[in-house]
């Protein structure tokens, strides 16, 4: 099976030490994290893991079932791309040296619907909300303007619709038992 | 009651009815160890010549009674001399809870005077580690490091303490262990999980029964699982209902009895042509605790591939990790035999077991004129010492020697390092189980190379009045390495030999105990005899063949029927 990019989501107490013990789980199993995103939940007590690897769907399982054998995972949760909305934020500054630069960059960025939130005599800073294929498309526009930096805030991720992470499976069930098994 | 750090340490140990402590003093646990004067008669301090020494000893101590074992060990080089022992307990799913203390508050991350980040450094190869800022934790943190320790699939638990919390002060109400899980961190924790054994799923119990049925040549591997879960006579009985031959991994051995007539013997790179062979024509292969791992499964693709390979363990990151299986069963090995055992009729597979024991379950070594064979010493062992006798073994050919060569019959009479490999694991581990169970007669086998490594352990052997028999299985090299030169490096013999000291006879009386040297079995015997009459312990130094080899032997990476020697 070809690897494919996978995102998961895994609720973690919010405590020190619970990033490294999640990340490298991966690193241990030779994964490359292509994007990561931490934060606390509307429970200031956890947090919300969003990570995406090149994986197929038995490695996937995998990393899965191990993760949820650390004590500090809640739940963990491979989200699928047709079954959810991701999105990431993109701040990318962008060199405009004239007045026609700058109103071309500003057409661009109305067109993809992103924000202006710095300006400068000679720089302009955009603020875009996507998956990256939107993120991909304007940076190959502004490309010619001369993007001076671009960051990322890495890929966040929701089911559609009414499901949760936290519902009940049988496989859960094993999974949450194996959790305190290691 | 209000009492400092230290103390409440040595009193949640109490409530985990710990009475056996390894361990090694060192300028950071001083607290602790001050405090523990105080505990004389109630918790034995057993005081290894290194750090290394008291975790296989915690590590043996555990798989030899079934309880926790506990070590303890200063900041620090204490600390990181426990890695390798913490790793050996992982591989082999060992509960073990190590305590290490840390520079005070103030001074950490600060490259101060023996510190190091050692839950960082144990992250990998513990369940779950722990640094205690807060005093009023600690007592929690305990609690929970124990019921995690020994629970589902067991392992070892770091908890690392700075300096400070040891003499500060805390209010400490005692709680005893059945009430842990109703109280403090622990409820919290087991109210997001649950720490018994998840039910089995009945409609999973009953598509194997279905495939029981259905099946004309069945097979059962006998795992790791079965032995931790002490689950032996539920594994005997249900292999002798469905009438199927069993195949014991190395750290199976004990799950079923060794003379039992269903067992096919040990399966894998140095398995009986029996059980390699069995599990390639089986067509239903269910694996009870046992994660194939690449000793057993030696080409996952190829595994039993005429089977249905179903997999039953407690563990459920376990299934499907190493080998594709058709089915799995997530649970206890007791409970999901017991529930097989009430759903299924009896089975007869009398011609599938005579096409399984037409092979041999069993290597008979030839015996050489001249020379004393591993198989001569096994044989004496076995006819002098008691048939329950506890074997602790290093790593290498006299380990598999011994393996196939005895027979276990029950958990934890054999301890080996079969997941991490351990050299220098086993007089550590001999050590553990003499304390462990005084009563048993502990039988230590190693090799010169192993025994080298950590034969420190003998002043602690010899200080406790420890009567432990090792014998020595001295072929002057690394023989299995040595054995892999010969069949696969073209007799490149890069480093194995080990034509150097020191004498084992006179570094025995060196530290107080008897030693003798063997060249023929007569000998041997006398000594062993010698030994079994002795009140202290015993180095018998056997001198064997530099060429002998462990047979028969499956490449790594190659089909499990493929053997390179017989």
């Amino acid at each position: 099976m070809n690897p494919q990019r996978n995102t998961l989501a895994v609720l973690v107490d919010n405590e020190a030490g619970v990033l490294s013990r999640v990340v490298r789980l991966f690193s241990g199993k030779g994964y490359n994290i292509e994007s990561l995103a931490v934060g606390t939940t509307d429970d200031p007590a956890i947090s919300r893991i969003t990570i995406e690897v090149l994986a197929d769907d038995q490695q996937i399982n995998l990393l899965s079932n191990q993760l949820r054998k650390l004590i500090c995972v809640h739940s963990v949760k491979s989200l699928r791309p047709e079954h959810a909305i991701r999105r990431e934020l993109v701040l990318i500054k962008v060199l405009a040296d004239h007045a026609e630069q700058r109103n071309e960059i500003i057409q661009v960025a109305n067109i993809f619907r992103a924000s202006i939130i710095d300006v400068s005599k000679s720089s302009l800073t955009l603020a875009l909300i996507g998956d990256e294929s939107k993120a991909e498309a304007i940076q190959n526009l502004l490309a010619e303007f001369g993007i001076l930096e671009l960051v990322r805030t890495g890929m966040v991720a929701l089911e559609r619709g009414q499901y949760t992470i936290d519902e009940q499976t049988k496989e859960k069930g094993e999974f949450d038992y194996g959790k305190n098994v290691l | 009651m209000r009492m400092t750090g230290a103390k409440i340490l040595l009193e949640c140990l109490r409530e985990q009815q710990v009475d056996t402590i390894f361990g090694y003093p060192g300028g950071t646990i001083l607290n602790v160890y001050d405090e523990l004067v105080n505990y004389e008669g109630v918790i034995r301090h057993i005081l290894t010549a290194h750090e290394q020494g008291a975790c296989h000893a915690a590590d043996g101590y555990a798989r030899a009674t079934g309880k926790v074992g506990v070590c303890f060990a200063t900041s620090g080089p204490g600390a990181t001399n426990l890695v390798t022992g913490i790793a050996t307990a992982y591989l082999d799913s060992s509960p073990i809870v190590c305590i290490t203390c840390n520079v005070a508050a103030p001074y950490l991350g600060k490259d101060s005077f023996q510190e190091v980040d050692i839950t960082g450094v144990t992250m990998p190869i513990t369940k779950c580690n722990y640094q205690v800022h807060d005093v009023t934790h600690l007592a929690d943190t305990v609690r929970e490091a124990f019921a995690i320790a020994r629970s589902g699939r067991p392992g070892p638990v770091l908890i690392d303490i700075v300096k400070n919390v040891t003499w500060e002060t805390a209010e400490y109400t005692p709680l005893p262990r059945s009430e842990h899980a109703s109280a403090g961190k622990l409820h919290e924790l087991m109210s997001r999980w649950d720490f018994k054994a998840p039910e089995p799923d009945s409609g999973d119990i009953d598509i194997l029964c279905g495939m029981i049925r259905e099946s004309r040549k069945p097979m059962l591997i006998c795992g790791g699982g079965v032995v931790r879960s002490r689950a032996h006579r539920e594994l005997t009985a249900f292999a002798h209902h469905i009438d199927a031959p069993v195949a014991v991994t190395l750290m199976g051995a004990g799950g079923i009895r060794g003379t039992d007539p269903l067992t096919t013997g040990m399966i894998g790179m140095h398995g009986s042509q029996a059980s390699n062979i069995a599990v390639d024509n089986c067509d239903l292969l269910i694996a009870v605790g046992c994660r194939f791992s690449d000793r057993v499964a030696l080409k996952p693709d190829t595994f039993a591939q005429h089977a249905k390979i179903v997999q039953i363990d407690i563990d459920r990151a376990e299934i499907n990790k190493n080998v594709a299986t058709d089915h799995h069963i997530v649970g206890d090995a007791k409970r999901v035999l017991e529930l097989l055992m009430e759903r299924l009729p009896e089975q007869h597979h009398d011609e599938w077991k005579a096409e399984v024991f037409a092979h041999p379950t069993e290597t008979y070594y030839d015996e050489r004129p001249g020379c004393m064979t591993p198989g001569q010493i096994l044989s004496a062992i076995a006819a002098l010492c008691p048939q329950d006798t506890i074997v602790s073994t290093d790593v290498g050919q006299h380990q598999m020697w011994a393996i196939q060569h005895f027979h276990f019959d029950y958990p934890g009479q054999l301890l080996t390092s079969g997941g991490f490999g351990t050299m220098g694991f086993s007089l550590g581990a001999a050590i553990g189980a003499k304390v462990g169970r005084p009563e048993k007669c502990v039988l230590h086998v190693t090799g010169d190379g192993g025994f080298r490594m950590n034969c420190n352990e003998l002043a602690t052997e010899q200080y406790y009045k420890l009567p432990i028999i090792t014998v020595i299985f001295n072929n002057g090299v690394l023989g299995m390495v040595r054995q892999w030169q010969n069949l696969i490096y073209k007799q490149h013999y890069s480093q194995t030999t080990l034509d150097r000291g020191p004498d084992f006879v006179k570094l025995a009386e060196a530290y107080g105990l008897n030693g003798f040297r063997a060249t023929e079995i007569g000998q041997f015997e006398e000594a062993l005899k010698y030994a079994l009459a002795s009140d202290r312990g015993t180095v018998i130094d056997c001198a064997i063949d530099i060429d002998e080899m462990v047979r028969p032997m499956v490449g790594g990476g190659s089909h499990i029927t493929d053997f390179m020697i017989y």
